[in-house]
């Protein structure tokens, strides 16, 4: 009682929030969901041939996604298409924000009342396989004649978990350089930055002309992200691929971190960038330079600012940005059932080919032959889609993603505060991950 | 888990109202021979069962589960769930495990918000309510406007204030700056600013909902004692330390503990705020322990560090209670 009294409601409201994750967790727990997961997943048999159309009886399919911001009305649009055509499956949409998204979906999945089909992040397809929330796709790849060169090599390889694939790539979405069209003529800069000395040249005229602080360093989202484009760029790499340890503190992450502790120091970001507020402080313009992800641009459309997109220029060694990629998956809920599981699949094939048309929200699609297409040329990030070969992402191992959460994003975070330098904040941030990577993988038992 | 403490002075306030329904009903005849013949055992367990059916399912059941999760490595969406034993406890007491650390900076974070947010939200709104206690024009308006922001829900304060307190984009910095004062303070990013802010939005958040249970017991004393203290020639103070603080004990001891668990919960305001900066320094118990349950899975680790956490505030309990006790003068 006194708890319901006392949080003054944020303790019911955080269990509608976000509680209900941890709600319908215990409640799944208690269930023992536990046991099934090995039975679905070994439950993952290739049935009739697969010919791109579903004949079967009227089907239902969940389908969950988290498309919630610019890209939501583009996926809505998608659906309704493939409703059109498909009158035997009725796709029932659920959209939950990414990040709750990856704590409802093993619950529900658990519970036999997830999705059967849904898309996901590829750096999150590792930690669901192991968590067996999701079935292998192999076959579907096969079916639909997809290969590596379909799409890249890196984010090909990167849907591969122990020797079986766990998704089919819809799109890749890196980070961008944006800036402000009329700051940088002001500025006289006709051209965006591509290396280490134009870019600092370019903040140094920026910040004359403008009379502002030209690039607002973030201590949160998305610095690590900037961070790991950076340790790439000096040719350092986040993680061991297996997964065995963290060896981002290598000297390529120090000067990576360097370099970003140095953009404050020298006075081109001021002190305590909280979050968020640079990417707000660009929309008012406040700022002429920042690199986010390229899934923002219908944000930015919308808001009226003349803008441009740009690759992230080159600072360190060699070219290299962090990249990710939503990918389609099929869970262990949809492989009871033949006609789901042929449904599932249909839908999927349907979207991959259609995803030229997703590239209105903002994504460069994963497929070669839409990428190359006119339509995909036309949009605003036509010079990130070049830039494909450059995109890196993390290696495919279960729970990395919070191991990062703990870990490296604090380090980033405390060099930037200027609370810690980077060597030493690094160093503390990766023996300890490398300890929590040692605990997965006795977990998951890579 | 905190149950034990809250309601026993909630339920002097209802003992007498029952008292009088039962000597109303009393008085009717078959009322009194149905009490008479179950009176014996039964009636008054039959009189707790809806209550206790609730407590013992949503509360006594959960944690009896909890504390059988604690002795697991358990991950509900992996197979195997290993009994560990007293492991999970283990790890929050040895120094070289990785929730060490983690853990206890975050007990830290929540004692130090409780030490400075429970003495302000218990002093702050006894002033409130004093005020509004007294008669002038406009007292309604002035009580609806201090209890405003209550009905609020967390996220819609947190969120309103992390831009208003933003460093460099914030509209209280800018204040600040146009009254002379500093304009670079890191409300959201740095200690000890952050703590201010998040102990200040907290007090200015939940100081109407004390002030009003305080202004309940300011109304609950007789006025014939005010009076009386009056012709023994007390002046304003001595009759605030001899009969307004003696007449609010029960409501005192009540707003006390309720106020130490509302902010030894605290969650919501470092996590849509501060999202735990700088580094983990403001990230509290109750954020820790549902990243650690609820995002990493572990909700062995996860339930254990409740329990410890349970422990210590059921101490904290007992410590209030003690200090609130009756004293035979």
């Amino acid at each position: 009682m006194s708890e319901h009294m006392a949080t003054n409601g944020f303790s019911r409201r955080r269990f509608i929030e976000l509680g209900f994750g941890g709600a319908a967790a215990t409640a799944l727990a208690a269930c023992g969901g536990g046991k099934s997961a090995q039975d679905a997943a070994t439950g993952n048999k290739s049935t009739a041939a697969f010919n791109g159309k579903y004949d079967g009886p009227a089907v239902t399919l969940s389908y969950w996604n988290g498309f919630t911001g610019g890209d939501g009305p583009f996926m809505k649009q998608l659906v309704n298409e493939f409703q059109q055509e498909n009158p035997k499956i009725t796709v029932k949409s659920n959209t939950v924000e990414w990040a709750q998204y990856y704590q409802r979906v093993p619950a529900a999945v658990t519970a036999g009342k997830g999705p059967d089909v849904g898309a996901m992040h590829l750096d999150q397809l590792a930690t669901n396989a192991a968590r067996k929330v999701i079935v292998p796709v192999d076959d579907v790849a096969k079916s639909l004649g997809l290969s590596e060169s379909d799409f890249t090599p890196e984010v090909w390889q990167a849907g591969i978990y122990k020797g079986a694939r766990y998704g089919i790539p819809l799109d890749v979405h890196s980070l961008g350089m944006y800036y402000n069209k009329d700051q940088f003529q002001k500025a006289g800069i006709t051209e965006a930055p591509k290396d280490a000395a134009s870019y600092e040249d370019a903040l140094g005229k920026l910040k004359s002309a403008n009379n502002n602080e030209p690039f607002w360093m973030p201590s949160k989202w998305p610095a690590h992200l900037m961070f790991l484009s950076l340790l790439w760029q000096f040719e350092g790499a986040p993680y061991a691929e297996d997964g065995s340890k963290a060896t981002f503190d290598s000297d390529a992450g120090v000067q990576a971190l360097t370099w970003m502790a140095d953009v404050v120091k020298k006075g081109y970001s001021p002190k305590n960038v909280a979050q968020d507020s640079q990417y707000v402080a660009f929309k008012n313009s406040k700022l002429s330079v920042t690199w986010d992800g390229i899934w923002q641009i219908n944000d930015l459309k919308a808001s009226k600012l003349p803008f441009a997109l740009a690759p992230v220029p080159v600072i360190g060694t060699t070219n290299a940005v962090w990249a990710n990629s939503h990918n389609f998956y099929i869970t262990k809920q949809a492989t009871g059932d033949d006609n789901k599981l042929q449904a599932s699949k249909v839908f999927i094939d349907w979207m991959s080919k259609k995803s030229a048309e997703w590239a209105g929200a903002g994504m460069v699609p994963a497929r070669k032959s839409v990428r190359e297409s006119a339509q995909v040329q036309e949009t605003t990030q036509a010079p990130i889609a070049a830039e494909i070969a450059q995109m890196k992402f993390l290696p495919p191992v279960p729970g990395l993603g919070d191991v990062q959460a703990q870990t490296l994003e604090i380090a980033v975070a405390d060099a930037i505060l200027g609370k810690q330098a980077p060597a030493a904040a690094l160093s503390s941030a990766a023996s300890k991950a490398t300890k929590l990577m040692e605990a997965n993988q006795k977990k998951f038992g890579a | 888990m905190t149950t034990s403490a809250a309601p026993l002075p909630a339920a002097r306030g209802t003992d007498q109202r029952d008292d009088e329904q039962l000597s109303s009903t009393g008085s009717d005849p078959t009322a009194s021979r149905r009490s008479a013949t179950l009176s014996g055992g039964a009636a008054p367990w039959l009189f707790l069962t809806p209550y206790l059916v609730l407590f013992l399912a949503f509360v006594v059941g959960p944690a009896i589960y909890g504390f059988w999760i604690s002795l697991h490595d358990y991950d509900y969406t992996l197979p195997g769930k290993p009994f560990v034993g007293l492991d999970n406890y283990q790890k929050l007491f040895s120094s070289d495990s990785v929730t060490f650390e983690p853990f206890w900076m975050s007990m830290k974070a929540t004692g130090i918000f409780m030490l400075f947010s429970v003495p302000l939200l218990l002093v702050i709104p006894l002033l409130v309510a004093l005020v509004m206690n007294s008669r002038f024009r406009g007292r309604n308006l002035f009580r609806a406007i201090y209890f405003a922001p209550y009905v609020l829900g967390v996220a819609v304060v947190a969120v309103l204030w992390r831009f208003l307190l933003d460093a460099n984009i914030g509209l209280v910095n800018q204040l600040l700056g146009g009254l002379g004062l500093p304009d670079d303070t890191a409300w959201l990013t740095a200690t000890p600013a952050a703590w201010v802010a998040l102990v200040g939005v907290t007090v200015w958040w939940t100081l109407g909902f004390n002030a009003v249970i305080y202004l309940a017991g300011l109304q609950d004393i007789p006025a014939e004692l005010y009076e009386a203290a009056r012709v023994d020639g007390a002046n304003r103070s001595q009759s605030f330390r001899h009969v307004t603080l003696p007449g609010l004990r029960p409501v005192l001891a009540f707003v006390t503990m309720v106020t130490i668990i509302a902010s030894a919960n605290m969650f919501g305001q470092s996590y849509l705020m501060t999202r735990g900066a700088p580094g983990i320094e403001t990230k509290t118990a109750i954020y820790y322990i549902a990243d650690t349950g609820l995002k990493s899975f572990q909700m062995g680790d996860a339930a254990a560090m409740s329990y410890l956490l349970t422990v210590v505030l059921m101490l904290l309990s007992v410590a209030v209670f003690w200090l609130f006790r009756e004293r035979k003068a």
